[in-house]
């Protein structure tokens, strides 16, 4: 009879290995859970009372903090980019790289970021609890699709709503760098906006605009994703949070960066030519 | 083909004792964790059957199986002889309904108040006009043994009593015909215990409900059950032994001269003491 040999400790490939698998994993299932999600929301609304609360919590709640976020990053800009311009005596081109670095990436990124943490994470912790107390299970029982009633109005508001925080981030910020930049810092205020204009196309702002979308979308999907998850107890709602936020994050860097790549071959398409900063 | 209404027959006593609800070879798993082997039973129609047996040998597990909460990883749910996975969607979403259940913290919706609570599943099912909901949810809270006023209360400003009223009223509202009790009065004083006993009575006196009870309250065993079903801890038996270890009549079960089920009908260590002192 041959003898039953000792199991042995993982090396690094088995590790490597499971890894994957669990990564793999983690990505069907959100993608099932996105694609039921779609199903549902094709299928029709809940209440509007369900949605209206939503889009309250997500967008309106959400203005105070989008817009001191705007507003410090575009001062912020104008104090770090004073020096570098002034040294080449090219003061008057900082609104251009100001409003340019605003509305193509600092505003979408940061908008996304704060709705992350501020509604992302509420969002994982309120499902993660709903789902530890049963009431995830309730829904069900009293004839409600969980997916319908909690993830659907969710979803819409982040991806409705985002783009006007968004563009709310922008404007604010624009404001802030134009207003340090000219009246603390002595910039003639007409050349500012002269080579802002010239540098900052419409399809500068579209694009920012464009790319939060799929921010909303994303991270009202892993907030709600990770909540429906959550593990037992009070540990298990803090982690759903915590991950929820960490995931949306890694994913709007990522999305942000193939999104930029996509757009900008998008642009170089459809209008060729050169382009020069000075 | 659409699979008839296998609920269109209202209980009578003429149908009781067909089998409402057949669990075949279920089997549940968490992961490595098996809680469920093969368990197999059914409930009458008509019947209260309470599941006792110690915590987390799969009771409320197999309740959830029970009401398609819960996906087995393996195994069979029929309601009333017809496979669950025979049904589409739309079907058991509509066959759910006839199933009220009373979950073991209530699972009251935090957000919303006692009224929006016991209104919520009218509202999601019917097209009932706010003057009928308020009269139905006054209704519900008055066979539940609370007033009308509660129901401006939100759930946070209810105690553990109130909250499993509210729950029972919720579950009532929608005059299910099989009532799942998940540990109804786990967690409350005597008294409280002795009013949702009551208020179980009360519910299948006024109409004939089927009910099953997860509980490891002997009192309301003895005081609601007709049958009784045991379960055992998976990691305490044998393998191949069944984990359904007494399946009879309240009466039979304090009678029982089997050390499984007498230790815990009168709620004897015995044996445990000593592993207690091992670990």
């Amino acid at each position: 009879m041959s003898s039953v040999p000792a199991q042995r400790k993982p090396s690094i490939v088995h590790t490597f290995g499971q890894l994957v698998i669990e990564f793999v994993q983690a990505v069907g299932d959100l993608a099932i859970f996105a694609s039921s999600m779609l199903r549902w929301l094709c299928r029709g609304l809940p209440r509007s009372t369900v949605v209206v609360e939503s889009m309250y919590e997500v967008g309106v709640r959400s203005i105070p903090v989008v817009m001191i976020t705007g507003m410090f990053i575009g001062m912020v800009l104008a104090v770090q980019g004073y020096q570098q311009f002034h040294l080449m005596r090219m003061e008057t081109r900082m609104g251009a790289v100001i409003n340019m670095a605003l509305v193509a990436e600092l505003g979408p990124v940061l908008a996304a970021t704060m709705l992350a943490g501020r509604v992302g994470s509420a969002m994982a912790a309120e499902l993660g609890t709903m789902r530890v107390t049963e009431q995830i299970d309730a829904l069900r029982a009293l004839g409600a699709n969980p997916i319908q009633y909690l993830v659907v109005p969710r979803f819409l508001s982040c991806f409705l709503l985002i783009p006007l925080l968004t563009a709310m981030a922008d404007a604010i910020g624009v404001a802030g760098g134009w207003m340090f930049s000219t009246q603390v810092l002595g910039v003639d205020s007409t050349y500012y906006w002269h080579y802002s204009t010239e540098y900052v196309a419409a399809w500068d702002v579209f694009a920012g605009i464009l790319k939060s979308m799929f921010f909303g979308a994303a991270i009202a999907l892993i907030a709600c994703h990770r909540g429906f998850n959550c593990g037992s107890g009070a540990e298990g709602v803090g982690q759903a949070a915590t991950s929820s936020f960490v995931l949306s994050f890694i994913v709007i860097l990522i999305v942000d960066f193939f999104l930029g790549m996509f757009l900008n071959e998008i642009y170089w398409t459809l209008w060729p030519g050169p382009s020069s900063f000075v | 083909m659409p699979s008839p209404d296998p609920f269109s027959d209202p209980f009578t006593g003429e149908e009781s004792g067909r089998s409402i609800i057949e669990l075949r070879g279920i089997s549940r798993n968490f992961g490595s964790q098996e809680v469920l082997r093969k368990v197999s039973l059914d409930v009458r129609a008509g019947e209260t059957v309470c599941l006792i047996g110690e915590s987390g040998c799969g009771k409320s597990v197999t309740m959830k199986i029970m009401a398609s909460l819960m996906q087995p990883s393996a195994g069979e749910v029929l309601w009333n002889n017809v496979p669950i996975n025979d049904r589409s969607d739309e079907e058991l979403v509509r066959d759910r309904l006839r199933f009220g259940y009373l979950f073991q913290g209530a699972a009251l919706f935090d957000s919303l108040s006692v009224f929006e609570n016991i209104a919520f599943g009218l509202r999601q099912n019917t097209k009932m006009s706010d003057s009928f909901l308020e009269e139905i949810v006054a209704e519900r809270l008055k066979d539940v043994g609370m007033s009308p006023a509660s129901a401006r209360k939100m759930p946070s400003e209810l105690s553990g009593g109130m909250r499993k009223r509210v729950g029972l009223a919720r579950t009532l509202a929608l005059m299910p015909d099989i009532i799942l009790y998940d540990e109804p009065t786990t967690g409350l004083d005597p008294i409280m215990i002795d009013v949702i006993n009551t208020l179980i009575l009360k519910t299948r006196n006024r109409r004939p409900v089927t009910s099953v009870i997860v509980t490891h309250e002997m009192s309301t065993v003895r005081k609601v059950a007709d049958r009784v079903i045991m379960f055992y801890p998976l990691s305490r038996l044998e393998p191949g032994q069944s984990q359904v270890v007494f399946e009879g009549t309240p009466e039979e079960a304090f009678s029982s001269d089997d050390p499984q089920v007498s230790q815990f009908v009168y709620g004897e260590a015995g044996e445990r003491m000593q592993e207690l002192a091992l670990l």
